[in-house]
């Protein structure tokens, strides 16, 4: 592997946390906003709260870390993605703004209103930053930016690939979220909670798979390429995700409402223990895919990673920094997810 | 958006008003977030020391409600730093286009110490019920030590662009190698970074007391607010005079590195020795208008003999000038103004206390220590004017214009125009929800139950 190759695998990893846990956050404000009124959505919306409130900021750092590493070790793709699709990355730093600001505010602002406004806010923001991101990952993929940046502001994302993909974003971390918010419920020993998510669950999985097998058809029309090279050197990635997805599915509806947990109240064997691994399976194995069918391209077809690449000294930083981030950044965040786990993070102080 | 379809070459010169105007807004909104979450972990982990050695209730409360209120301003400070890698390639990629191999060094490494501080300070925050008192300041220890290397990061890439090094062009203009190392420690690096981690604790610590100061105005005399003053203020005491020594040491640095901001800032025209110090004033064309001139006190500062030769605008290619030489001149001086008024509260609180072991008991000192956070920040602002406006034209100096570095897009105006509202909106709220969380506090108030969109949870 080039030094390139690996630096562009690094930025593979970045994206790959940011989907995982970025994403579920986004999902998190996703079920918060369909929640339904106060009465009915104030225990779920309670429990999302608790869940994302000591994480959400520390996951929010992997989007930094993905945009360092992409202007650093490939300065022109960076300057090629911002000058062609500016303006679904301005609504997307739009949505990021408004959700973090939401979120942070809705739990200490006085009087109802001003909560509501900032929580819808949070909400609403949930949803289309995820949408706008995937709008900008799916032009790339489809090849529309072009290696020389200033491609056309609109024409270059206002396609089916790219709005698909934006679609499934926003699926796939509803599917993340409402998985990991499930075992979140089993631990708080709120029942009907875990039931709720599991239906929901289940219902983002459908709505993701269309949109993916949908993805797929346009993949085919829109990224002749990546098409190509997906149900090729791809395959194996697909079909493992493919697999985490059918196994999970099975988990979920062995939970499903009509079906009761033991009469003990305990785990069937195996089961909840592996729904999480399962569900970010399926997600990691669609980012591989992803970073292999475009290989060895940056912005298919027209820029390479080779070229695209920064000299030599500044890809080794970027190594230097990473193999930091692996030793330091992920046990920290390990500690802090086992502290949330094990409820001794109180987001209500 | 459509009209500068029509007016394509009024488009990039009205893009870059327009880009440099969103960024210094953006930036100054941000900077003065970052400086809380570089310095107000310190200062909360003091109280919590002395609360836990002592067992001092009332500094434990302190550091809870600092804690809670770091909450806030960390969370909207996330997002306005978001928004300033985003700009970086909205607003500037040509910048990252040819320089981001090179400046994107420093930020890579902010990155790890962002990624730390923002999981210690989620620990930190949300482990105060659950987590035993020293395991909890033990966990907060990190959010200091990130927050000192975040601002070394970051303030490095900032110093590079003033003195660029450490990297080689090809014909094309093109960066072909590079030297990490040379870039981290470019030669601003050695006076940018105190300074601005120094300011960052002047902030803190001045804008912290001023709260208090202001409570005991109104009659709030207690543990509580006496020691909510003493804490920060003391804190940022100590800052000054060593800010004042690191900020005499920069002022050098930029007349012997840049000379054409110095020029710019001091509102120098002729080259020569013997140049006079303006202290104030109005920067013209023809000179100083309205300023306290002191003869000879420049060049005395530039090289210590009245002697130095100090370089004047006259020697600085016209389209090489800093642009708004009496904005320059005038936040330089309101700096060093303030700076020096901060030091005079330093010697005036040092006194009482070797006479008296107390704060000054006048209504005089607690109006000062009031005026000093907001002093604090405006000079922070005045500082960033001048390291940025004073770097004009230049987006890296000597090798990049930032008129060659902004975009071509359409619409910064509009994006501007929203930039404004949606932060001048989320300043305000905000500011109005520490306040309410103040009000509580004193009131005795418990905090707002139940979940964002439903009326209060009944609690039997």
């Amino acid at each position: 592997m080039s030094k390139a190759d690996a630096a562009a695998a690094i930025l593979w990893v970045g994206a790959t946390f940011y989907a995982l846990f970025g994403g579920a956050d986004f999902g998190g404000g996703f079920w918060d906003l369909i929640a339904g009124d106060a009465e009915t959505g104030e225990r779920p919306r309670a429990l999302i709260q608790r869940s994302l409130t000591p994480v959400w900021e520390a996951n929010h750092v992997w989007l930094i870390f993905i945009l360092v590493v992409l202007w650093t070790a490939f300065p022109p793709a960076f300057s090629a993605i911002f000058t062609t699709l500016y303006a679904p990355i301005a609504l997307a730093a739009l949505g990021i703004v408004l959700r973090g600001a939401g979120f942070a505010f809705r739990k200490s602002i006085e009087g109802l209103s001003g909560r509501r406004a900032a929580g819808a806010t949070f909400a609403l923001s949930s949803v289309l930053t995820p949408f706008f991101m995937g709008a900008v990952v799916g032009a790339i993929a489809a090849g529309n930016v072009p290696a020389a940046g200033n491609g056309d502001a609109f024409s270059t994302w206002l396609q089916p690939l790219p709005l698909l993909t934006g679609a499934m974003f926003v699926a796939t971390g509803a599917y993340l979220s409402a998985v990991f918010l499930v075992g979140d419920a089993r631990r708080a020993g709120e029942e009907d909670l875990e039931r709720y998510f599991v239906r929901r669950a289940l219902a983002a999985a459908a709505v993701a798979g269309v949109a993916a097998a949908f993805g797929l058809v346009e993949l085919h029309a829109e990224a002749r390429y990546v098409f190509d090279r997906l149900v090729d050197q791809g395959l194996p990635l697909v079909i493992f995700s493919a697999l985490c997805g059918v196994g999970l599915l099975t988990l979920l509806l062995r939970r499903s409402p009509g079906r009761h947990p033991t009469p003990d109240g305990g785990d069937r064997p195996g089961g909840s223990r592996l729904m999480r691994p399962l569900a970010a399976g399926a997600v990691v194995a669609v980012i591989w895919g992803w970073g292999v069918a475009q290989f060895p391209y940056l912005l298919p077809t027209s820029l390479r990673i080779d070229q695209a690449a920064a000299p030599d000294p500044t890809l080794v930083t970027v190594f230097i920094v990473f193999a930091a981030a692996a030793v330091l950044v992920l046990p920290s965040l390990g500690l802090l997810y086992t502290l949330s786990q094990r409820d001794l993070l109180e987001a209500e102080h | 958006m459509f009209l500068s379809d029509a007016l394509p070459l009024a488009a990039s010169a009205s893009n870059l008003l327009a880009a440099r105007e969103q960024m210094a807004f953006t930036l100054g909104f941000h900077i003065v977030l970052s400086c809380i979450g570089v310095a107000l972990p310190a200062t909360i982990l003091v109280a919590n020391y002395i609360g836990l050695k002592k067992g001092d209730e009332a500094a434990l409360e302190l550091a809870r409600r600092w804690s809670k209120a770091m909450a806030v301003t960390f969370a909207v400070g996330a997002v306005t730093g978001t928004v300033l890698s985003f700009e970086f390639g909205l607003l500037w990629p040509q910048f990252e286009h040819r320089f981001g191999s090179v400046f994107g060094i420093a930020f890579a490494i902010e990155g790890i110490f962002f990624f730390l501080e923002a999981i210690f300070l989620a620990i930190y925050i949300y482990g105060w019920k659950r987590l035993s008192g020293w395991a909890h300041f033990w966990a907060g220890v990190p959010m200091v030590i990130t927050g000192i290397g975040g601002a070394f990061a970051v303030v490095a890439a900032n110093s590079w662009m003033n003195q660029p090094q450490g990297f080689t062009l090809n014909a094309a203009g093109k960066v072909v190698d590079v030297e990490p190392l040379k870039v981290l420690f470019n030669p601003a690096t050695g006076y940018e970074v105190p300074h601005m981690i120094l300011a960052a604790y002047m902030v803190v610590g001045f804008l912290v007391a001023s709260i208090y100061a202001v409570g005991m105005l109104k009659g709030r005399r207690d543990r509580l607010h006496r020691l909510g003053l003493l804490i920060p203020l003391t804190i940022g005491l100590i800052a000054t005079p060593i800010q004042l020594f690191v900020g005499d040491t920069a002022a050098r640095g930029v007349a012997d590195h840049q000379p054409a901001k110095f020029a710019g800032m001091e509102c120098i025209q002729e080259t020569g020795g013997h140049q006079t110090e303006y202290v104030g004033g109005i920067c013209t064309g023809d000179g100083v208008k309205g300023a306290i001139p002191i003869p000879d006190l420049d060049s005395l500062l530039v090289g210590f003999s009245a002697d130095t030769k100090v370089i004047g605008l006259e020697d600085i290619p016209v389209d090489e000038r800093p642009p708004a030489n009496a904005l320059l001149h005038l936040a330089f001086d309101a700096m060093v103004g303030i700076g020096s008024a901060l030091l005079l509260l330093g010697l005036w609180v040092a006194f009482a206390w070797w006479k008296r072991r107390d704060i000054p008991q006048t209504r005089w000192f607690l109006r000062a220590v009031a005026a000093s956070g907001a002093g604090a920040i405006l000079a922070l602002w005045c500082g960033w004017i001048v390291t940025e406006v004073g770097r004009q034209p230049w987006i890296v100096q000597g090798y990049m214009r930032t008129s060659e570095a902004v975009t071509e897009a359409d619409g910064i105006w509009f994006s501007f125009g929203l930039v404004l509202l949606l932060y001048a909106t989320i300043g305000t709220i905000a500011v109005k929800v520490l306040r309410g969380m103040s009000r509580r506090w004193r009131e005795g108030e418990a905090e707002p139950e139940g979940t964002p969109y439903a009326p209060p949870v009944e609690t039997s």
